[in-house]
């Protein structure tokens, strides 16, 4: 059948079974917004203010909803505002599919109007980047940018059509086949099967041989990484953690992969992990990291770290293995098939001892009477009062530390972060695809003074598309975690991080239509969430705080896991 | 157990086949790069399959390095097989074509004697010069090039390193390593 060049891009998303896009058009992608005017009733587009913000808004709609985020953008200008985005989905291996448009192939490298070598640019921070100059094939390169982007260890990749690919009277064959059947066909057939003949199955030896490991160990711990979140192998996750009774330490991206109020969590474990979670790491002799890549946030000092004990990684990407700490022993396959095969072979074990001596690091969480606003109350409030089940995106500095060690994450999805690249302004974004995805779910945003300034434009895509979602604004009028580092490490020269500054963020939701509060104590706090809550609408709390709060404990970088700075 | 590495700084030679697409080149010449590590020799050329580039890199490096290099490349979905060889365990060849300028009678009869101490080729020549084809290791390759210094080289085109294991092995064989890269770019 022949059809449009530009309805074939709709129909190859169709085929994804995507409904929802995120993005901003611009001169080179007109024809593919023309196209997605015809095609409105199918896939719903969502106008965001920014580029970064629809990349952002793609990510957080994958990460919550486990689908492939998509984002559109124009050439130039467009596709550089997304490399923020790009590359955020990327360290935290969202997959997300970004389509821009170049300029026509006759002005291809010449510096045309808006033009920029965007697959050039993409490519250090893509799985992969494809430049179509070709319309027919358009299908091909569709189909396997999803298959690449979902599977294996996800990733974003990008697509940049050249202006006269997409032109109105480019004809093309094309069938549709639905993306199970479609990965077996054109280009992606070598990556379905000439590499392996056979679905990849884990290496049954290694299995065994993490079982003999486990059998012998006495002091096991478990690390839960951004690849249980990833993978959804939070119940075979959970099933391994009980069995092997061992305490359970969680990375920031691990976050939602084993509830964070479990009986065997140590919480957060790294530069800002808590004292059980770090002792644990120190006095553990088999030491299970699944889907984390020992970060220099989590393996302050890889000479040192976890040195009594064995290491084992389980991961699919091989890549990670020995990246950054030397490991006794691998596993490569995807989490949920590891941890089934673990889970299979593994009798019930009891620990009690190990546990007796790490367990009760946990300190009691409850926040103490202040005559100011804490951010530890603020998070509190939310723990009581929010649904159980919100989403919480989060931006990137002491806030997010805060909300990580303060609130529980019960299922991936549920936390959205920027852990990776640590993008500030990621936040929002992320809160409105996460809504767009889980309309039925409540969205709570948590953020900085500092971050929030970063992309607060987006409140009017909040405004416009009657997203409820609820901004917490934690200000503290700095910068904070680097005037913590600058307190701690660099003799207080609070050197340019004091946003004694504007704007109002309650008058600046307004003047986005949205509901905007000022909260100065926990009651204030309590009253304005439920309000804010019960309201239905998207509003700004902005909460005010103490200049010199500081993110407890703290590792500085580079050190022993147990040399902690602050207590 | 875990592993030690050797430290030392030497001379890997990195062998890498990949599908032959567009931008595939400096998808793997920047991983070198980003680490900031000088590629000290790079080929590319076709294999006996249908589509797949044989890319041969030379570098400097200890073995944590030149590991941490094979695992990018390796993950990266055009690519089918890395191989890191070492001086001992493989053949290394380059080609030079060397432009000497010879004037007189008895300088091109001299460069052509040298020519056949070191089984290089007279492959050009006009009233003022001699253009000689070599195929040898780098360092009969560089021994030869010192030579014709005295004679005044005008211009010389050098192929980087190419290299290929001793014995019945080959880059294609299946192996452990070669399956866990393949199971994280499994599409299915």
């Amino acid at each position: 059948m022949k059809i449009r060049a530009t309805q074939a891009i709709m129909e190859c998303l169709l085929e994804q079974e995507v409904d929802t896009v995120f993005g901003y058009p611009g001169g080179t992608i007109l024809n593919v917004y023309d196209e997605l005017y015809r095609y409105q009733d199918k896939i719903r587009h969502v106008l965001t203010a920014h580029e970064q913000g629809a990349a952002h808004a793609a990510d957080g709609y994958a990460r919550a909803t486990g689908k492939v985020g998509v984002c559109f953008a124009t050439s130039g200008p467009g596709a550089t505002n997304l490399t923020t985005g790009i590359a955020t989905a990327h360290l935290d291996s969202s997959p997300v599919v970004f389509i821009t448009c170049n300029v026509g192939e006759s002005l291809l490298g010449k510096d045309a109007f808006q033009e920029v070598d965007s697959t050039g640019i993409a490519m250090p921070i893509t799985k992969a980047a494809f430049l179509v100059r070709d319309a027919q094939q358009i299908p091909d390169v569709m189909r396997q940018a999803f298959a690449v982007a979902a599977t294996g260890r996800p990733g974003p990749v990008l697509i940049d059509f050249l202006k006269n690919v997409t032109a109105l009277d480019q004809m093309i064959d094309y069938t549709f086949i639905p993306w199970r059947e479609n990965r077996k066909c054109g280009s992606l057939q070598p990556l379905g099967d000439s590499h392996l003949p056979k679905k990849p199955e884990p290496d049954q030896e290694d299995v065994e041989k993490l079982l003999e490991m486990i059998a012998q160990a006495e002091r096991p711990l478990l690390i839960c990484g951004g690849g249980v979140v990833r993978g959804r192998a939070h119940r075979e996750f959970r099933e391994f953690a009980e069995k092997l009774d061992a305490p359970v330490a969680i990375t920031l991206m691990g976050g939602g992969g084993f509830p964070g109020g479990h009986p065997l969590t140590t919480g957060m474990i790294g530069m800002h992990g808590s004292r059980a979670s770090n002792v644990a790491c120190d006095e553990c002799d088999l030491l299970i990291a699944v889907g984390c890549r020992f970060s220099d946030r989590v393996a302050l000092d890889p000479a040192t770290f976890a040195s009594q004990s064995k290491i084992v990684q389980i991961d699919i990407d091989r890549a990670e293995i020995d990246k950054n700490v030397p490991t006794d022993h691998h596993i490569i396959g995807s989490a949920r098939r590891v941890l089934t095969l673990l889970n299979q072979g593994m009798p019930q074990y009891h620990h009690e001892a190990w546990k007796e001596r790490i367990l009760p690091l946990r300190q009691p969480s409850a926040a103490e009477e202040s005559d100011h606003l804490t951010p530890q109350q603020v998070l509190e409030v939310i723990r009581r009062r929010a649904p159980k089940d919100a989403i919480v995106a989060t931006d990137v500095g002491q806030h997010q530390m805060w909300a990580i060690k303060y609130l529980h994450f019960d299922y991936p999805g549920q936390l959205l972060t920027s852990g990776g690249f640590g993008t500030m302004g990621f936040g929002l974004g992320a809160a409105i695809g996460a809504q767009m995805g889980n309309p039925d779910k409540r969205v709570l945003h948590i953020t900085g003074d500092g971050c929030f300034r970063m992309n607060c434009h987006e409140l009017c895509t909040v405004e416009h598309y009657h997203l409820p979602i609820i901004s917490i604004v934690f200000n503290n009028g700095t910068l904070g975690m680097v005037r913590q580092w600058q307190s701690l490490i660099y003799n207080h020269h609070y050197s340019e991080t004091t946003l004694d500054r504007g704007p109002d963020f309650v008058k600046l939701a307004e003047a986005y239509g949205l509901r905007g509060f000022r909260v100065r104590t926990r009651e204030e706090m309590e009253r304005t969430l439920d309000e804010a809550l019960a309201s239905g609408t998207g509003a700004v709390i902005d909460c005010m705080l103490d200049i010199d709060e500081m993110v407890r404990p703290m590792v500085a970088a580079g050190s022993p896991i147990t040399d902690f700075l602050l207590d | 157990m875990k592993k030690q590495l050797d430290t030392r700084r030497r001379l890997y030679t990195l062998c890498i086949l990949v599908r032959d697409i567009p931008g595939v080149l400096s998808q793997v010449a920047r991983l070198f790069s980003r680490k900031g590590y000088n590629i000290e020799s790079i080929v590319s050329g076709e294999t006996d399959r249908p589509g797949i580039t044989r890319i041969t890199i030379g570098i400097l490096a200890d073995q944590g390095m030149i590991e941490q290099i094979a695992a990018q490349c390796s993950k990266l979905l055009p690519v089918t097989a890395v191989k890191i060889l070492d001086e001992d365990t493989s053949i290394r060849r380059e080609i030079a074509l060397v432009k000497v300028g010879a004037a007189d009678r008895n300088a091109r009869d001299e460069v052509i004697q040298l020519a056949n101490i070191f089984r290089a080729k007279v492959i050009d020549v006009s009233r003022e010069s001699l253009t000689l084809g070599i195929f040898g290791s780098n360092s009969k390759i560089t021994a030869l090039i010192g030579m014709l210094t005295d004679y005044g080289i005008l211009e010389i085109a050098k192929t980087g390193t190419i290299a290929i294991e001793r014995g019945r092995s080959t880059i294609y064989d299946d192996n452990k390593l070669k399956e866990e890269y393949d199971y994280g770019k499994h599409v299915l």
